[in-house]
């Protein structure tokens, strides 16, 4: 909301640095996001007439003018505005004029065409956002009168302030006056603009009903007849302007002007375009429809909106948010009804919000307009309106709800929650110069009367927050409340943690990826089944919720490779969201996962799975994880011939292997790309599990290899558990060494070579021992595997 | 001199110039059996010694001794200049260039937004918080009502909402803050509460350069007996502190939320300029990083926490907009975008 300072001048003699008193609003949650200085730098800046305008030789885009700044020496000026033509009275900056922004006028060639000055646009000036073309000044102005004297332009200041939400009182002029006079202690005062009413009753002119109270708890009408529709004055139309709003004509800029001072928004009717001569406010229903001022077809009564109609029934209004073109105000009326109102927050609220019409009148009245403060408003409109007269009376139908009870304040209970140390005096002394009344109510207690432009204001609460406020938050004195716990991440956090550094360390980069994919991000992934759309999204390509991290590790790998990094190795940890079963949960399953994805653009024999493989081994290690199976399986998005289930303690927690082909053609990713991805439950365990020692022996071990000849089907796990169980406490160390293909061991089958080490306690292994548990590994791999002991 | 003295002294001659001729430890070797060893013409005199006459013996064993003492020191000679030779080729052949050397596989990195998470955590450990979490998928009541905010609040509609399609119509969202977190921890643990909820929140939000649809937050709650308006300010002024460094500043303004009451936004030092007053702080030296305020008594009512014996406070904050302001990002879709050329570079 832009606020001009000498508006604000008009309530409190706001003096002093324009900046430190946009700290004070600052300070009071009126959070200046512009301060703007206009009507400085208008200095060498004179009425001017233009004489001649001509083609500029070398130049399309702009002219030569010949201006008459009233020296009598007709001077050359070029100009590039579209609108600049004989005749007119233009404001001119001579040399050496400094104009707003420190631009200095100095006597330059254009093209090669002498300018003696500039010929400027409102915005140049400062004056407003119009760079469109040239301010062209109205008639009756002398050529060499100084600019800002002819158009009674001071120097003034703009704040643009930043109004919460819960503070409809502070949407005007009005409001931010009192609430800075508050908090610097200066005097207040709206001053009163009686209405000097003709003779003829109001009721002889127009009528009025409400057939919905509970939507419009008061309607009001004046009537004023004899008007001129004219222009406002000059000065009132450089409010508006410096408020931001354009002048139309001084009707419409009465009203527009009373709602930016005082906060109430008013209508103006053409009383002889409203047929029946009066006002009905009622319920719209179903198949109702308005052009309204913009017009704009607007289709009423999905809900509970509430119409303005003239006397028969015809919408002429949206109540409280915009008038109907019907009854608009035009340069031929004459009798002007004005309404004012107060209407229910939650229906305008609703019914904005469902036509998607937002207006200065709707977002007041959602935020709350001061029903009591109709009479004052109105009186302002008549005061504004030179010429005509006010018939005798408003019309008013107001449902009064009973004056709510005084809210009790305890003081005890301010400095509880403030941590500050105010009296009894200090807290009514806060609130009474905002509108509050306090009045004792025992030792201690005080029973707070809130004015009716405070509907924020309901409960003790609120009032506490008041208090901070106008005491001044930063008067509170910090402190900090000691925890009574030792801070700790839960095990869970610090596995996560400890998990994510393993992988960096083993070369693998964290990514983030955005949970919102687009349709058919899964399915080009792999995946099937079912995923959760969100409705009514801003984009397509962020609507649906992933139901693993897949699509976004595979969208960053192909974003990596068309930025020249094929090779990329990413991990994720993050939400998937997966519809139980008949959706009927109250909410989606949610679980945390681990995926990683390692690209090798060629494909080589040890990437993909076989890198992803030996990963896990590490992570699974470094975890102090063991006993993890592994089956071949198939699973979405997974190559069909090279991934196995994880199985870790018996539970199933995830799949390791590398990408389909298919989805890797389908992305436009070569090569091979490894994938994990894993419930992080599975390798993050929930509790902590302490490492036991174990003892170390100080015997010497003995080494053992033996080679196996298997069948392809064989799983080396196969083989390595029976190794296992065969050599049993003895066995220190069992590893695959050599896998080895060729035609004279058959086809489909291979030379697994292992080696262990075989290690006692408490002694050292005789040759017979060592001899013996080696027969005992051949026999059992052999029974077991079909396998034939290699040479 | 004798004969047998003429040929012992040929001999030593002899063999001082084969060993002084070695350059290497084999020749060395060979020279020394063959000067020094057991089949050496030196070890015939030693046995001839035997034969002599008892009156000569003395003499020649003498002589014997001094040539193979006079042999031994020059091949102990030998093998130290041979040593220093061969460490000298040694050296020589082994010389690398380590600048030649190319880096091998690189350690990966972990994402900004996790580092700053981390760390942010960990200021709040150290306070004694505990760091709790919870679903991103919410119910309309955790995420709004819960929290003061019942259906059609106006404050509502700056949230920019993406409901889901699931169960009844606007009854399930993606959370907009990780306030509902709050409300699971104040229904699951009685007072004192002293957490933080850091994780990813979503806005309808068309994704620009300080916009994205999902971003991260971290919020802080704490209710416990006694707590107070000035306990909120200076606890925002320790982990700004903390987090930013000593030299910033902090400071409430009045604000408006419907889940909290007094409520203020809380603004630093502005971290480029270090509130002299630029682009980025429009001038004004501050820069507004969070909201904060006194837990609302209808928020502690809606989770059974009895408002006369029990306050708190709560504040929120963008974990994002904290790794923004720390490492100079210009444009936060870069966040998402998962390019290794920007994440390696944290």
């Amino acid at each position: 909301m832009r606020v001009p300072l000498s508006w604000l001048r008009d309530f409190a003699p706001f003096e002093g640095d324009p900046v430190a008193l946009g700290e004070t609003f600052d300070d009071l949650g009126m959070v200046v996001e512009g301060l703007e200085r206009v009507g400085d730098g208008l200095d060498g800046v004179v009425v001017a007439r233009v004489l001649d305008v001509r083609p500029h030789p070398k130049a399309d885009r702009v002219r030569l003018t010949e201006v008459d700044a009233g020296d009598g020496q007709p001077r050359q000026v070029v100009c590039g505005a579209p609108n600049v033509a004989p005749g007119q009275l233009v404001a001119l900056a001579t040399i050496g004029a400094l104009l707003p922004g420190d631009f200095e006028i100095s006597r330059r060639k254009v093209r090669g065409e002498w300018s003696e000055g500039m010929i400027c646009s409102a915005r140049e000036l400062g004056l407003g956002e119009d760079a469109e073309g040239i301010m062209v000044l109205p008639d009756g102005l002398g050529p060499g009168a100084p600019f800002a004297e002819a158009m009674g332009i001071s120097a003034d200041v703009v704040y643009d302030l930043a109004i919460e939400a819960n503070r409809p009182d502070a949407l005007c002029v009005v409001g931010v006056a009192r609430d800075a006079a508050a908090r610097l202690g200066l005097p207040f005062a709206i001053p009163d603009h009686p209405v000097l009413e003709g003779p003829q009753p109001v009721a002889e002119l127009a009528t009025i009903a409400v057939q919905c109270p509970e939507l419009c708890p008061r309607f009001t009408a004046r009537v004023i007849t004899g008007v001129r529709v004219g222009e406002s004055p000059a000065w009132l139309v450089r409010r508006l302007a410096l408020a931001g709003m354009r002048a139309i004509s001084d009707v419409v800029d009465a009203s527009n002007y009373v709602m930016l001072e005082l906060g109430q928004p008013t209508h103006p009717y053409d009383l002889d375009l409203l047929p029946g001569a009066g006002l009905l406010v009622r319920r719209a229903e179903p198949g109702d429809t308005l052009v309204t001022l913009d017009g704009v077809t607007r289709r009423l009564g999905d809900g509970d909106d509430c119409l303005i109609c003239d006397a028969n029934g015809v919408p002429v209004g949206i109540g409280g948010i915009m008038g109907g073109a019907s009854s608009e105000i035009s340069p031929s009326t004459t009798r002007v009804l004005l309404e004012a109102a107060y209407f229910d927050r939650m229906t305008i609220a609703r019914t904005s919000k469902r036509l998607g019409l937002r207006t200065e009148a709707s977002a007041r009245f959602e935020r709350g307009c001061d029903p009591e403060g109709i009479e004052r408003a109105v009186a302002r409109f008549c005061s504004l309106l030179a010429g005509g007269e006010v018939a005798a009376g408003m019309l008013d139908q107001w449902q009064r709800p009973p004056r709510p009870r005084p809210v009790r304040l305890r003081t005890a209970r301010v400095n509880a929650l403030l941590g500050a140390s105010l009296d009894d005096e200090q807290i009514p002394a806060l609130l009474e110069p905002v509108g509050f009344t306090a009045s004792p109510a025992g030792d201690g207690l005080h029973d707070v009367v809130v004015p009716s432009f405070r509907p924020d204001v309901e409960a003790e609460i609120d009032l506490v927050e008041e208090v901070a406020r106008h005491h001044g938050y930063s008067r509170i004195a910090p402190t900090v409340p000691s925890s009574p716990y030792v801070g700790q991440l839960t095990p869970y956090q610090r596995g996560r943690r400890l998990l994510r550094d393993i992988l960096a360390g083993a070369g693998v980069s964290e990514a983030v990826s955005s949970p919102l994919v687009a349709p058919g991000d899964h399915e080009r992934a792999g995946l099937e089944g079912e995923a959760i759309a969100a409705v009514d999204p801003l984009a397509r390509e962020e609507s649906i919720l992933r139901t693993s991290l897949l699509p976004g590790l595979l969208k960053a790998v192909s974003f990596n490779a068309s930025h020249r990094s094929p090779d990329v190795k990413l991990f994720e940890i993050g939400h998937v969201f997966r519809p139980p079963p008949g959706r009927r949960a109250p909410l989606p399953d949610e679980p945390e996962m681990l995926a990683v994805a390692l690209a090798d653009p060629e494909g080589r024999p040890d990437a993909g799975a076989v890198e992803a493989k030996r990963l896990l081994d590490l992570v699974l290690d470094a975890m102090h994880l063991s006993g993890a199976r592994l089956d071949a399986a198939t699973a979405p998005g997974f190559h069909p011939s090279r991934t196995a289930r994880v199985q870790l303690g018996g539970d199933m927690i995830g799949y390791l292997g590398e990408v389909d082909p298919f989805v890797l053609e389908a992305m436009g990713i070569a090569g091979r790309v490894g994938l994990i991805e894993v419930f992080l439950e599975g390798l993050v365990p929930r509790q902590r599990v302490y490492v036991q020692a174990r003892p170390l022996s100080r015997h010497p071990s003995s080494d053992i290899d033996l080679a196996f000849v298997v069948d392809d089907s064989t799983p080396a796990a196969a083989v390595a558990l029976s190794l296992r169980q065969a050599a049993g406490e003895l066995l220190a160390d069992l590893r695959l060494f050599d896998v080895f293909r060729d035609a004279r061991l058959g086809s489909d089958r291979r030379s697994l070579a292992f080696r262990l080490r075989l290690q006692a306690l408490d002694r050292t292994l005789t040759d017979g021992e060592v001899a013996d548990l080696r027969r005992r590994c051949i026999e059992a791999v052999e029974s077991a595997h079909g396998a034939e002991l290699r040479g | 001199m004798s004969d047998e003295g003429a040929a012992l002294a040929a001999l030593v001659a002899a063999g001082l110039a084969r060993l002084e001729a070695v350059s290497t430890l084999e020749e060395l070797a060979a020279a020394e059996a063959a000067v020094l060893g057991k089949r050496s013409e030196l070890a015939s005199h030693q046995q001839a010694l035997g034969r002599l006459p008892p009156e000569q013996r003395r003499e020649a064993g003498r002589q014997v001794n001094q040539a193979r003492q006079a042999l031994q020191a020059t091949a102990d000679k030998a093998r130290d200049r041979v040593r220093v030779a061969e460490r000298a080729r040694r050296l020589q052949a082994e010389r690398l260039d380590l600048t030649e050397v190319t880096p091998g596989p690189h350690r990966g990195r972990l994402n900004l937004v996790g580092q700053t998470r981390d760390e942010l955590e960990d200021v709040f450990v150290g306070m004694g918080y505990s760091v709790a979490e919870g679903p991103e998928v919410e119910t309309d009541w955790h995420n709004f009502e819960a929290l003061n905010m019942p259906v059609a609040h106006p404050a509502r509609s700056g949230h920019d909402t993406l409901y889901l399609d699931w169960g009844p119509p606007e009854s399930t969202l993606l959370r907009t803050q990780t306030s509902p977190v709050q409300i699971r921890v104040m229904q699951g643990t009685p007072p004192p509460i002293y957490s933080v909820m850091p994780g990813k929140v979503y806005r309808k939000d068309t994704p620009d350069a300080r916009h994205t649809p999902s971003f991260s937050q971290i919020e802080g709650l704490v209710v416990d007996r006694g707590i107070t308006f000035g306990d909120l300010a200076g606890t925002i002024r320790s982990f700004t502190a903390a987090y930013f460094g000593p030299s910033i500043q902090s400071r409430l303004r009045p604000a408006y939320f419907p889940f909290t009451e007094p409520s203020a936004e809380f603004e630093i030092t502005c971290t480029i300029c270090q509130g002299g007053g630029c682009r980025t702080c429009s001038g004004t030296g501050w820069i507004e990083l969070g909201g904060c305020g006194m837990v609302h008594p209808k928020v502690l009512a809606n989770v059974g926490i009895d408002a006369e014996e029990w306050s708190g406070f709560a504040f929120g904050f963008g974990i994002d907009r904290c790794a923004q302001m720390r490492h100079g990002l210009s444009d936060m879709r870069v966040l998402l975008d998962n390019d290794i050329r920007f994440i390696s570079q944290f």
